[in-house]
Order: C-alpha cells, then sequence, then structure tokens
C-alpha cells in the first residue's frame, strides 16, 4: 500500500518522562513509549486515563510539560540549543510546527473531515496546501487513496451524504495521502454503529500489513490481538504494562489490567 | 425525496391516496387577495400620491445617478468593511494581547459613537487636519499631501460607512469563528497545514454560512444608511437627490415613492444575491442536495445513481442516529 519507508534509525517514536498538566490536573505522569519502526502500538485504558492527550501530544496538538518526544529521531515542538553555556529549547516556530506534524497522519474518533469539501477535495486539500503538489497530481493521488479504502465510487459526495464508516475511510485516505510515517487513530471506531466498524478495521488491518508505523488507541481487543506488535495499558496518566498482545492481554500482571480487561471483555 | 419516483418493481402497487384537504389555507388566501387589492387600490386611485409625476421622475437622470452612486457606496462600504471586520475577528482571538487590545478598542470606539457624528468627522478632516504626510513617527516626513485632495465627500462617506460597519460586523464574523467545530482546526493541524490557510481554506467558509445571513441584513441595512452621507456632506445618493427634486417642484410626496421604490428594487436585487450566496456557503451541510449541484452536469447523474440504488452500503441510521438513508 504504502511503500516509502523511513531512512533513519532507533525507534519511530519514543516518548521519555512525559508528563502533561492541564491546570492543576496532572494528567500524564511520565509517560516511557517506544514504537519501533513497521510496528503497530495498541494503546488501551479506562476512560480519562489521558490515552487520547498522550497521542495529542504526539503530533503537538496538546503541548508537554515535562519530558520529550521523538519522531524519526527528531524532537517534536523544540529546537536544542544553548544560552549563557547552558544547554537550552527554544520552542519551534508554529510553521516549524506544521512541518513536524505534515509527517504524522491522525485519525479522529469524531472523523472531523471537512464538511464543505467532497470526499474527494477532503483528500486534495492539504497535499495542495502543505506539500505543495498540482491540483492534478494530488487529484490523482488523492483517487488512487479513495479506490485503497474502497470508495472509489463516492469521490463526488461531500461527508453529511457518506456513513459513518465511509467518513472514517475518507478520513484515513485524507491522512494517507500526505505519505506520513507514522499514523496515530485515536478511538476510529467508538463512533460507528456496530455493523459499519469493521470496513474500518479493514483498512487499517491492511495499512498495518503494508509497513505503516502506527499507534492506535482503541477498545477493540480483537483488533490488538491481531494486528498489534506492542499492547500499552494505561492507566491514571500512566503507563501500566506493555508488553506483546499475548502477555498483556493473556497474561496480564497487573491488577489494574485484569480488572480493566474483565470490564471490557 | 429523490428527483422522479423510481417505476416500483412488478408486483409493487405504489399508494395513490387522497392528500390532506387543508381548507383553511384557501380562506387565508382569499382574505389576503382582497386586503392586497384594497392596498392597491387605496394607493393607485388616491390623487395625492401623484403617481404621474412618479412615473415622470422614476428614470430621470440625478434620480439614477443617485440609485448609482447609492449601490456603490453600499457595496463599496461593505467591501471594505467585511475585510476589516474578518481582521478585527482574527485580531480579537490572537494570541497576541496587543492585537487584541487594538481589536477590541476599535469595535468599542467605532460601535460607541454615533454614525452620523462620525460621518460629520470624516466630512471635517480636511479642516482638522489640512495636510496629512508620511515618515517617521514625531520624525522627518518624507510624504504628504493636502487632505481635501484625497478625502474628497465621496470618500469621507465610503470610509465613513466602512469603518462603522467593519466594527458590527466584526462581531458577526467572530460568532462565524466560534460557530465552527474546533475539530476541524485540529484536523487541519495535524494535516500540517499553517493558520492562514487554516483560515481561509477551513474555517472562514464553514463560519460564512452562519456569516451571511446577518451580513445581508447589515447590507440591507447598510442601503439605508447611506442616506446619512448628507453629514459629510455628500449629496449625490438617492435619498438625497429625490429630496432636493421634491422640494424644487413642491411635490415631496411623489418623489418619497420614487426614492422607496428604488429602494425596495435594490433591496430585491440583494436578496436574491444573499440567497445564492447562501446555498454557495451552505453547500455539504444540506444532505437531502445532492452531491456538486453547483457543477455542471453532476446533479442530475448523482440523483439518478442514488435513485437507481446500486452503490452498496447506504447506512439507516448514521453515527448521530439520525435516519441517513434516502438521499438519493
Ligand atoms: N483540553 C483539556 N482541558 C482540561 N482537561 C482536559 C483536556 N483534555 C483532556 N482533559 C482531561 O485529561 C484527562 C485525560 O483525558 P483523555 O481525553 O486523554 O482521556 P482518554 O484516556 O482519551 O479517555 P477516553 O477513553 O474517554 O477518550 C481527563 O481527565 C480529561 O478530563
Ligand atoms: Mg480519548
Amino acid at each position: 500500500m504504502n511503500e516509502q519507508r523511513s531512512e533513519g534509525h532507533g525507534p519511530m517514536v519514543e516518548l521519555t518522562g512525559v508528563h502533561k498538566f492541564f491546570g492543576e490536573h496532572h494528567v500524564l505522569r511520565g509517560i516511557d513509549v517506544v514504537v519501533p519502526r513497521g510496528s503497530v502500538t495498541v494503546v488501551l485504558g479506562p476512560s480519562g486515563s489521558g490515552k487520547s492527550t498522550a497521542l495529542r501530544c504526539v503530533n503537538q496538538l496538546e503541548e508537554i510539560d515535562a519530558g520529550a518526544i521523538h519522531v524519526d529521531g527528531e524532537l517534536m515542538g523544540y529546537r536544542e540549543g544553548t544560552r549563557r553555556g547552558e544547554p537550552t529549547l527554544f520552542r519551534l516556530h508554529p510553521k516549524a510546527i506544521a512541518a513536524q506534524r505534515a509527517k504524522i497522519g491522525m485519525v479522529f474518533q469524531r472523523f472531523n473531515l471537512f464538511p464543505h469539501m467532497t470526499a474527494l477535495g477532503n483528500v486534495v486539500e492539504a497535499q495542495v496546501q502543505v506539500l505543495g503538489r498540482t491540483k492534478s497530481d494530488a487529484d490523482t493521488r488523492a483517487r488512487a487513496i479513495l479506490d485503497q479504502v474502497g470508495l472509489s465510487d463516492r469521490v463526488d459526495f461531500y461527508p453529511a451524504q457518506l456513513s459513518g464508516g465511509q467518513q472514517q475511510r475518507v478520513a484515513i485516505a485524507r491522512a494517507l495521502a500526505m505519505d506520513p510515517e507514522l499514523m496515530l487513530f485515536d478511538e476510529p471506531t467508538s463512533a460507528l454503529d456496530p455493523e459499519l466498524v469493521g470496513e474500518v478495521l479493514a483498512v487499517m488491518r491492511d495499512l498495518a500489513g503494508s509497513g505503516m508505523t502506527m499507534i492506535v488507541v482503541t477498545h477493540e481487543i480483537g483488533f490488538a490481538r491481531e494486528v498489534a506488535d506492542q499492547v500499552v495499558f494505561m492507566a491514571d496518566g500512566q503507563v501500566v504494562e506493555h508488553g506483546t498482545p499475548e502477555a498483556v492481554l493473556g497474561a496480564p500482571s497487573e491488577q489494574r489490567t485484569r480488572d480493566f480487561l474483565a470490564r471490557v471483555l | 425525496m429523490s428527483a422522479g419516483p423510481a417505476e416500483p418493481p412488478a408486483g409493487v402497487r405504489r399508494i395513490h391516496a387522497v392528500p390532506v384537504r387543508y381548507p383553511g389555507r384557501w380562506v387565508s388566501a382569499v382574505v389576503v387577495l382582497v386586503l392586497a387589492a384594497m392596498a392597491v387600490h387605496a394607493l393607485l386611485t388616491n390623487p395625492k400620491f401623484a403617481w404621474p409625476t412618479v412615473g415622470q421622475y422614476l428614470f430621470a437622470t440625478p434620480v439614477l445617478r443617485g440609485v448609482g452612486w447609492t449601490l456603490a457606496l453600499t457595496v463599496g462600504s461593505m467591501a471594505i468593511a467585511v475585510v476589516l471586520a474578518i481582521t478585527l475577528a482574527v485580531m480579537r482571538d490572537s494570541t497576541n494581547p496587543v492585537l487584541r487590545a487594538v481589536a477590541w478598542f476599535y469595535i468599542w470606539f467605532f460601535r460607541g459613537t454615533p454614525i452620523f457624528t462620525q460621518l460629520v468627522f470624516w466630512g471635517l478632516i480636511s479642516v482638522l487636519y489640512p495636510r496629512l504626510s508620511l515618515g517617521i513617527p514625531f520624525g522627518p516626513e518624507f510624504w504628504s499631501f493636502s487632505t481635501k485632495d484625497v478625502f474628497t465627500a465621496a470618500v469621507a462617506a465610503l470610509i465613513g460607512l466602512a469603518l462603522n460597519e467593519a466594527a458590527y460586523l466584526a462581531e458577526i464574523v467572530r460568532a462565524g469563528l466560534e460557530s465552527v467545530d474546533r475539530g476541524q482546526q485540529e484536523a487541519a493541524k495535524a494535516l500540517g497545514m499553517k493558520d492562514g490557510p487554516i483560515l481561509r481554506r477551513i474555517v472562514l467558509p464553514q463560519a460564512m454560512r452562519v456569516i451571511v445571513p446577518p451580513t445581508g441584513n447589515e447590507t440591507i441595512s447598510m442601503l439605508k444608511t447611506t442616506s446619512l452621507v448628507l453629514a459629510v456632506p455628500f449629496t449625490l445618493d438617492l435619498q438625497f437627490a429625490t429630496n432636493a427634486i421634491g422640494n424644487r417642484i413642491f411635490q415631496p410626496v411623489p418623489l418619497l415613492l420614487v426614492a422607496a421604490l428604488w429602494y425596495l428594487a435594490i433591496t430585491s436585487v440583494l436578496m436574491v444575491g444573499q440567497h445564492y450566496l447562501e446555498r454557495y456557503y451552505g453547500r455539504g451541510f444540506d444532505p437531502t442536495r445532492n452531491a456538486g449541484p453547483q457543477r455542471s452536469g453532476r446533479g442530475p447523474r448523482q440523483a439518478a445513481i442514488n435513485a437507481a440504488r446500486t452503490t452498496p452500503e447506504i447506512s439507516t441510521v448514521d453515527d448521530m442516529g439520525r435516519p441517513a438513508g434516502g438521499w438519493g
């Protein structure tokens, strides 16, 4: 599906001691996660445990308060330098942050398609605005990707004319058209009717098979078991447990993981 | 909901029921028609309205010139005001506290003083500041000009109307921008788009749906506010022109009618324009309308595809639990 793979070495994503406060509310309390290139990491955890926040920090939709996030070896959001001889972080200009984000695709629970553009328009827009592709190049690429997600007959439909599953597939196509090195999914199937979940998971399974690095927040345990290389279980803003799906889902070592799995299974 | 009912397959008998009758609608239609006829009759037969005089002056040169100036002032000042208002609205939501303060002050000042006073001021500016210059503040001047050469009565009227209107429109634009779901900005940001394109391409087009109707209202209101430009004084607009004629021939009533007829005509044209603007910016928001009806040829074809129901996976309920099928 997506041939290009980053040349770099080391992990694709590395969160090191990440903390995040919303006012007094300490939402992330020292998160350490490593996502190897080409792997799929599924993040599980109870509501409010900070899964979405952690994901949003990775592409700088939220600013972190402590720690560091590296994507493809690059520090997100800051430039390392020195001031008066001291090593210091300099906040990146919004334009530089936008450039960092362009390499990371994100899919939202509520799709967030642009309602005033057709499916095709949604997929074309950022290719032209961000990557500077010509309209016709972007158009060709968009049609090819929409075809991959099974929507070649829906290109001229507006989001309001599509089912939830179709909308989410357009959203995935929109992110993929940017040729990202990393895809983030925040509960991509939680807003869907049960019978539409399968078509979205199928697209994600294909994507994982093509070697895309993915971080997926989901409650779909079956998907985690089948597709994930790594499962991260979060609670109260901390990583309680992580490992292979067999280990975390099959033989969890922590009581909180066992309680959670007992509730969702 | 489809364009034409599809031919039902064999064995399906379409319902041909007698529709519900609404006799009240007929009664009310008759009552309204009678009242309207009485009103028209009372207008046309009253000699005090002097309809021949109305006809004589309706297309008189000074009247037509007045219509032209009134239109130019309305369209021109609204165009300037819209651009300024979008700038002000963005400034008010800016992270830069200086910009926020400037926008707040602007809106406070121009909404807080009467438009008549503002117009008088713009008319007087060449008396208050006979020469204006460009240069370093409190330092040397590079270029200066005589104010009355630049601030002619027409320019003063245009700027006076536009600056005042921008303050009101800024609040409308701000409400429009706030009506757009936060998720839209986040999705655009996540795609790597910068703030400028996000505003222009994603947020503003959606905000327009909320901005256009009250702005249409403001435009129609502006059409009549232009009559205040006599404060500048600017004396070529429709209201002043018809007034002058009416006073000269001692027949104010028919000339008031001339002005009223023209204002009505222009308002009607503006309303048609507003209708098309609303339709344009409403695209994608009304699922009962088919994809791309504004673009050539696709509308009917899409309707046919939908009606044929050959495309799979049309769910009966969308993700928010609303019935979703049957758009074809
Ligand atoms: N913008 C915000 N301002 C203040 N508090 C926030 C904000 N966003 C999230 N929070 C809080 O941070 C905590 C973690 O939220 P987060 O959305 O990351 O949880 P989650 O694990 O994704 O939950 P869910 O499964 O319900 O999506 C919650 O207590 C939430 O109320
Ligand atoms: Mg969440």
